[in-house]
């Protein structure tokens, strides 16, 4: 097996893969679970227990080890072009170097404002009920930003193989 | 005014305009 199929072949699959997980997992929690919480917090007794204490811990931990695979497996598979990607130095890169800047603002998201807030939320550090309402916001919108900036994300993640094609990423 | 993040689809649509507008960023960054 050659070396480019391991690298090229093997490790987009994985890349994929992981980036499958992490915003499968975003978009779980924007589009079913922040809905779903909210009616459950509304049922009498409120039924929000259950998913806060067995489903949010275990999906933030998929969540954000996904974004950190994804994020370490797109660094392996631009490997020395890295520097010519994101500072945008050759023409052909400019897709996937908008595809890769979106995606590490999302990691960025993820690890400083989705997850210390997340903990806050979930009563892992402690907070008070103010804190806790403003962690919940900080995340919420953290969230959302990734879902917005997932949509031109994915696209330029697949357009530069497909409508852009012009360099081997 | 309310924040389109407030709405999913308020969302979707905003990431869908970031998208064109990129996409005009990257086709004139590559020469048109």
């Amino acid at each position: 097996m050659s070396m480019d199929v391991i690298h090229y072949g093997i490790g987009r699959w994985l890349h994929i893969l992981c980036g499958m997980m992490w915003v499968g997992l975003l978009y779980y929690f924007n589009f079913v679970q922040v809905e779903a919480l909210k009616r459950a917090a509304a049922d009498t007794p409120p039924g929000t227990a259950g998913i806060m204490r067995h489903v949010v811990p275990r999906a933030l931990a998929w969540f954000r080890y996904a974004s950190l695979a994804t994020v370490a497996l797109g660094f392996y598979l631009l490997a020395a072009r890295a520097p010519d990607v994101l500072l945008f130095r050759v023409r052909a890169y400019v897709p996937i170097g908008i595809g890769a800047w979106l995606g590490l603002i999302m990691f960025f998201n993820v690890w400083v404002l989705i997850w210390p807030n997340q903990k806050k939320v979930l009563g892992l550090v402690s907070a008070s009920d103010a804190e806790k309402a403003r962690a919940r916001r900080v995340a919420f919108l953290a969230s959302r930003t990734n879902v917005m900036l997932s949509i031109p994300m994915l696209f330029f993640m697949v357009a530069s193989g497909g409508m852009f094609r012009a360099s081997i990423f | 005014m309310k924040n389109p993040l407030d709405s999913l689809w308020g969302t979707v649509i905003a990431g869908l305009l970031l998208t064109a507008l990129l996409y005009a960023l990257a086709r004139s960054a590559m020469g048109g």
